[in-house]
């Protein structure tokens, strides 16, 4: 009994310990990013902004401009990175995350559609990307139905349903007048530039209600991850809790792709990392920080890094592009399996 | 300890979509007994056997667990009774073998009751009586096929039910090892009182360890009782379709079944 103590203790630790680090790694990036710029400020302002001195200059360019944009990178990312490993592990598939499903395509295509035939602003597109993202998920749920839901099924009816929300994107960005589809474009590549303080309400009082019912789920989760059978053996029940985590799940990646656009690959691309640094653990507190460190690093890359600044979907769609051809290899070789 | 319960079914009908898989089924689980569920391919006896953990809804009729109707009990609550090893449980990538027979205890816990004592000792007894302790820190992917049929038994044995169901446990497990589940399942018969229901394929395996026999053909219960009284040349020719010699168990004093084919046959 000691020994099997002794085992858990140490699995504990070294989860403690990894899951720490991530954490300071995003508080680290989080205060770089309110550093680093077109003007670098010292530490001890800008934590004197953070804590609401007043500092000449620094008030605004931290303060307004900074502070918002490295509070919804964190938001975001923690949101998709929670999402997709939701998604991955209750399907079994890594491919399975919401972005590759074209759930965040769907909450995309309303919101284009909203902006550029109906006019519709702030708030409004942000509701319609959150209902959108819901119904896609629901469509994709009754298209994959046979008496069960299987992954690779799933995977496939997604992807195909993310290129045919794609196509209807490109099409009302070529029908719509050019102003509006500028402020369309951002709905095509996740982007942290018109981030200000006003957006960040909504989404934190979604996350608020999510995060708590994405831990809570998490725990049944791991039941569900044992075969059906099995769950609705150990008391859990199978199709009802499948419904709730894609209601939870769904929700973070509309809100989140609501707020800042479908950031390319970080839902589908937090979870195998955390996966990698903690194999066998419960990976949605890791993966969150994982978004949140690839969001924050990603959108320090493309906007001080590069010879240009890049939108962060682009950086983040670099990176991940290359993980999904390689997965796709390997399921080559693996006869199809994914 | 272990609390004797009991197990019925009552004119139970279940199918998938529009198929009817078992009809009308009546029969008593024995409490604190070894209870074996015998049949050819596709008769239903794993569809029955999922009926009876609340995993399929009758159609008509009804699961009786202690005489109220097990879909009516909260699941949870019918989870810390009655336990269902099936037939391909799904390992997650990675998991340790004592992380994965603690997930048995998921229905005694809660979100504000985190691990206690009580789990703990529940986990290390399976781990101690299913032979695992040694491999508690390993990892799932890495074990033999028998070492991992025992850590998903120790699973089960964590859940801490006083009846056990098990759909083919032995499947995929050479002659050596399904003895050795087999033993181990009496050990935790006649140590804790565990009431155990199997589905078995091997009718002579079956014939050893079982206390009652259930014979089912095409949806219905053929005949139940001892496998003295069951396995018998009539009841072969009829639920498998295969004449066969039944002779005496040199070994365990059972009957044993030997199978006339068309071929080998010196009478």
């Amino acid at each position: 009994m000691s020994i099997l103590a002794a085992g858990r203790a140490v699995r504990l630790r070294r989860r403690t310990v990894v899951t720490a680090l991530l954490g300071a790694l995003v508080v680290a990036l989080f205060l770089l990013a309110l550093v680093v710029g077109d003007r670098i400020y010292g530490l001890a302002d800008v934590l004197r902004v953070v804590l609401g001195q007043d500092v000449p200059g620094a008030s605004f360019t931290v303060g307004r401009l900074r502070l918002p944009r490295a509070i919804l990178a964190v938001l975001i990312g923690a949101a998709f990175g929670m999402a997709g490993t939701l998604f991955q592990t209750m399907l079994r598939n890594p491919l399975a995350s919401p972005d590759i499903l074209g759930i965040g395509y769907g909450s995309s295509a309303a919101a284009v559609v909203a902006i550029g035939f109906f006019g519709a602003q702030g708030a409004t597109v942000s509701v319609v990307a959150v209902v959108a993202g819901l119904a896609v998920a629901f469509l994709l749920y009754a298209l994959s139905w046979r008496g069960g839901v299987q992954g690779s099924r799933l995977v496939l009816i997604g992807i195909a349903l993310g290129t045919v929300l794609l196509a209807v994107i490109q099409w009302v960005l070529t029908r719509i007048e050019v102003y509006k589809a500028a402020e369309a474009l951002r709905w095509l590549s996740g982007s942290l530039s018109s981030a200000f303080w006003g957006d960040l309400p909504p989404l934190a009082l979604a996350m608020a209600v999510l995060t708590p019912a994405a831990f809570v789920l998490s725990r049944r989760l791991s039941v569900l991850q044992l075969g059906d059978d099995a769950a609705a053996a150990l008391g859990v029940r199978p199709n009802s809790t499948r419904l709730l985590l894609v209601l939870v799940a769904v929700g973070l990646i509309s809100v989140a792709t609501a707020a800042a656009g479908p950031v390319a690959f970080v839902a589908f691309l937090a979870g195998p990392i955390a996966g990698r640094l903690l194999p066998g653990a419960s990976l949605l507190l890791p993966a969150a920080f994982v978004g949140a460190i690839l969001v924050l690093g990603a959108d320090l890359v493309g906007s001080n890094l590069l010879f240009t600044t890049f939108p962060v979907g682009v950086v983040t769609g670099a990176i991940g592009a290359p993980y999904l051809l390689w997965l796709i290899a390997r399921s080559n070789r693996n006869g199809g399996r994914l | 300890m272990t609390v004797h319960r009991s197990l019925v079914t009552e004119a139970l009908t279940v199918g998938y979509d529009d198929r009817v898989v078992v009809q009308e089924l009546t029969l008593a689980i024995p409490a604190g007994r070894i209870s074996v569920i015998v049949g050819a391919n596709a008769c239903g006896k794993s569809t029955l056997l999922r009926a009876m953990a609340r995993l399929l809804p009758p159609r008509s009729g009804a699961v009786l667990l202690d005489g109220r109707s097990i879909a009516e009990r909260p699941t949870r609550e019918v989870a810390k009774i009655l336990g269902l090893l099936p037939q391909t449980p799904v390992a997650p990538d990675d998991i340790a073998v004592a992380d994965l027979v603690a997930r048995g205890r998921y229905p005694h816990r809660s979100f504000l009751r985190p691990w206690t004592q009580e789990d703990e000792a529940a986990v290390a007894e399976a781990l101690r009586m299913t032979d695992v302790l040694d491999l508690a820190d390993r990892s799932v992917d890495e074990l033999s096929g028998g070492q991992r049929q025992r850590v998903w038994i120790a699973m089960a044995l964590a859940q801490g039910t006083d009846v056990l169901l098990l759909d083919e446990p032995t499947t995929f497990l050479d002659v050596a090892h399904q003895i050795e589940v087999l033993d181990l399942l009496t050990d935790l018969n006649r140590q804790k009182g565990t009431t155990i229901v199997m589905v078995l394929h091997d009718l002579n395996l079956a014939a050893r360890y079982a206390d009652e026999l259930f014979a089912v053909k095409d949806g219905r219960l053929y005949l139940s009782g001892a496998p003295a009284d069951v396995v018998t040349a009539p009841m072969v020719r009829d639920v498998f379709g295969m004449d066969a010699r039944i002779v005496a168990d040199d070994v365990s004093g059972t009957p044993l079944v030997l199978p006339i084919g068309r071929h080998h046959s010196r009478v």
